[in-house]
């Protein structure tokens, strides 16, 4: 077990290098220079520029330069922003609980919702409950997610007026912020009507960012729990006279569930691609939002700094995943 | 068009193995419907110009947010209604597919080429440069593939091109991966070694020995990233990041559209809608695909 944990972590490493990589050459391969883009329009003198080329360290040798940024990026420093001059790395964790808890939500909406309706579609198998199922499913597979929002904002808020549009919370409510998670804070807050407003904001984004994994989750499950019911120890079951809940819920689905863990994990990179446009439409103020704004306001260490922590974060749960699979099961470590 | 996306090149010259196809194809309903749908959308691609009523940019002043002809207001002039410049909604849908359509085909061959190639190379180079190659894929697969492209087309410029052009380097390394996971169970069985004691060369078993053997999940996903790149591409020019106004682009459509939506259902709803009908179909057709090539993969 510590040799597969070893060999993973042995793959992990190159592949962090060349993200960090990646990352690094993202900044110098931008069309014009930096620091003119910058200063903007205001443009800059000659000594100011000087003093940010050796700020910035362009006047050394490119590897030298690369080597400064992966020490930097090992001791937490991912830069400031052009914008708000603050350190990336602080501005990243202060707005990544808002991502999280969003993601989080999602995650559970769909396997609370997945689960079920694959295992329900996979024993009824052929019949009208699966064909429904699994058609819907289909559809959510092929939804565009950010048209499936307006959707959703057009009836919930537009003509019921159920939900609000944007934001976390009503303007109403000021609370300090203790973990950074909406619903946690506005509970401990004490204030009337906080939590259930933070549960409203929360709803649309949810569905909306949850809609794609609820759908591979869901065929997913179907799938699994199909080969499993084909197993020898069912049937073995079934002759027992075991009642069939107690085969589909216990039997069956245990089983059904290793790769539907995979795929749940392996959905991380979905979320935080899906976190982009679900954050940017509902404007929510987290990871998402955060880069396409500073994409478009040319705030490069911002771009830079947050493709890198979220490469990261995508490789570490990938390498959790992987350590959880062989953990589970054996047959994968020993390959 | 239609005909061709009906009938997989490779088995032309064989009848037998085409039947066969489309004996499993069709089995699969959904799958059917999928192809009719998306042999419309290739026709509507194919006569844009003929099909729409009008020039999609062109605006009718006294018309401007006219709901659909069905609706109080709406006339038969404009069936989909206009949009927020007067401009049709059903000829900017209508030319609107062929970007989809380009996106797809230009996304699918870039990243099928490339992949392949460099699948087969990592699957028959020695070990350390198979190590290499798969290291970098790895490193790709790092980024979430919108975030990336999204980059990439920072980086680029915003533009219809640029974006094709993140989204196949995007889409790359599941090409390579499949292609390589193929070469090496290929590279095992007897008829390679054959081949090569009968003194086929490096290039001649990699593409016509290995190559033919390995296409069935290769075509299988390659059906399934054409409706990727279409939602990618729409998903970037919803951003900004993609086509840019006034092309009639569905994702910049409805990015155009979004101030709009409780005014103007119309101009949110059809747009959106004309995606997901094209994605649906085509993963409809990718699941019949599936079944029909690949016996290997479970048939669900």
């Amino acid at each position: 077990m510590f040799g597969y944990f070893l060999t993973r972590l042995g793959m992990f490493v190159p592949t962090f290098l060349g993200v960090t990589l990646i990352s690094f050459m993202f900044i110098r391969v931008l069309p014009g220079d930096p620091i003119i883009v910058m200063a903007g329009e205001r443009g800059m003198t000659e000594e100011r520029y000087q003093e940010m080329v050796e700020k910035l360290g362009f006047d050394k040798p490119v590897l030298q330069q690369y080597w400064d940024y992966l020490v930097g990026v090992l001791h937490g420093d991912l830069g400031e922003s052009f914008v708000t001059k603050k350190p990336v790395w602080d501005e990243f964790f202060a707005l990544f609980p808002a991502t999280l808890e969003l993601s989080l939500c999602a995650m559970i909406f769909a396997v609370a919702l997945g689960l079920p309706a694959g295992v329900i579609a996979a024993v009824n198998r052929g019949k009208f409950f699966d064909r429904a199922l699994m058609s819907s499913a289909l559809v959510g597979y092929s939804m565009p997610i950010f048209w499936w929002a307006l959707l959703l904002i057009i009836v919930f808020s537009g003509n019921l007026g159920w939900t609000p549009v944007s934001g976390r919370i009503d303007l109403l409510y000021y609370f300090p912020s203790v973990t950074g998670f909406m619903l946690i804070d506005s509970l401990l807050s004490g204030q009337p009507g906080a939590f259930g407003s933070a549960v409203r904001h929360l709803i649309l984004p949810t569905i909306v960012l949850g809609t794609i994994p609820l759908a591979v989750i869901a065929r997913q499950t179907r799938s699994a729990m199909l080969e499993v019911l084909g197993e020898d120890y069912i049937r073995t079951a079934r002759a027992k006279g075991l009642a069939p809940a107690r085969i589909n819920g216990l039997h069956a689905l245990r089983n059904a569930l290793i790769p539907v863990i995979t795929v749940i994990g392996l959905s991380v990179g979905t979320l935080l691609a899906g976190a982009i446009l679900t954050e940017t439409i509902f404007s929510w103020p987290g990871i998402g939002k955060w880069m396409v704004d500073s994409i478009f306001r040319r705030d490069y260490p911002v771009v830079q700094g947050g493709l890198l922590m979220i490469a990261v974060i995508v490789m570490l749960v990938n390498l959790l995943v992987d350590v959880l699979y062989g953990v589970i099961n054996p047959k994968i470590r020993r390959r | 068009m239609a005909e061709l996306s009906a009938t997989p090149p490779k088995t032309e010259d064989r009848p037998s193995a085409l039947r066969e196809f489309w004996y499993y194809f069709s089995e699969n309903r959904g799958a059917v419907f999928g192809l009719w749908v998306f042999s419309a959308f290739v026709l509507c691609a194919a006569f844009a110009p003929l099909l729409a009523p009008y020039d999609p940019t062109e605006q009718f002043r006294n018309h401007i947010l006219q709901p659909p002809a069905w609706q109080e207001g709406g006339s038969w002039a404009f069936p989909l209604g206009t949009d927020p410049l007067g401009r049709d909604m059903l000829s900017r849908l209508i030319m609107g597919s062929r970007y989809s359509f380009f996106v797809g085909i230009v996304v699918v061959c870039v990243a099928v080429t490339g992949g392949v190639i460099v699948g087969l190379l990592s699957g028959f180079a020695p070990k350390w440069v198979d190590t290499m190659i798969m290291r970098v894929m790895d490193i790709i697969l790092s980024f979430p593939s919108l975030l990336l492209a999204l980059v990439l087309v920072a980086i680029l410029g915003p533009s219809l091109t640029n974006a094709m052009i993140a989204i196949a380097i995007v889409f790359q390394p599941h090409y390579v991966r499949l292609t390589r996971a193929s070469v090496l169970a290929e590279r095992q069985k007897d008829y390679v070694t054959s081949a090569r004691v009968a003194g086929a060369g490096k290039a001649r078993l990699m593409f016509k020995t290995v190559l033919p053997n390995c296409l069935a999940p290769i075509i299988v996903q390659a059906a399934l990233s054409f409706s990727t790149a279409i939602l990618d591409a729409a998903a970037l020019g919803f951003l900004g990041m993609g086509a840019q106004p006034p092309t009639p682009e569905w994702g910049t459509m409805l990015a155009e559209a979004r101030e709009f939506i409780l005014r103007a259902w119309w101009v949110v709803t059809f747009p959106g809608l004309a995606i997901l009908v094209t994605v649906l179909a085509i993963n409809l057709m990718g699941d019949g695909l599936r079944d029909a090539l690949d016996p290997k993969l479970k048939r669900s």
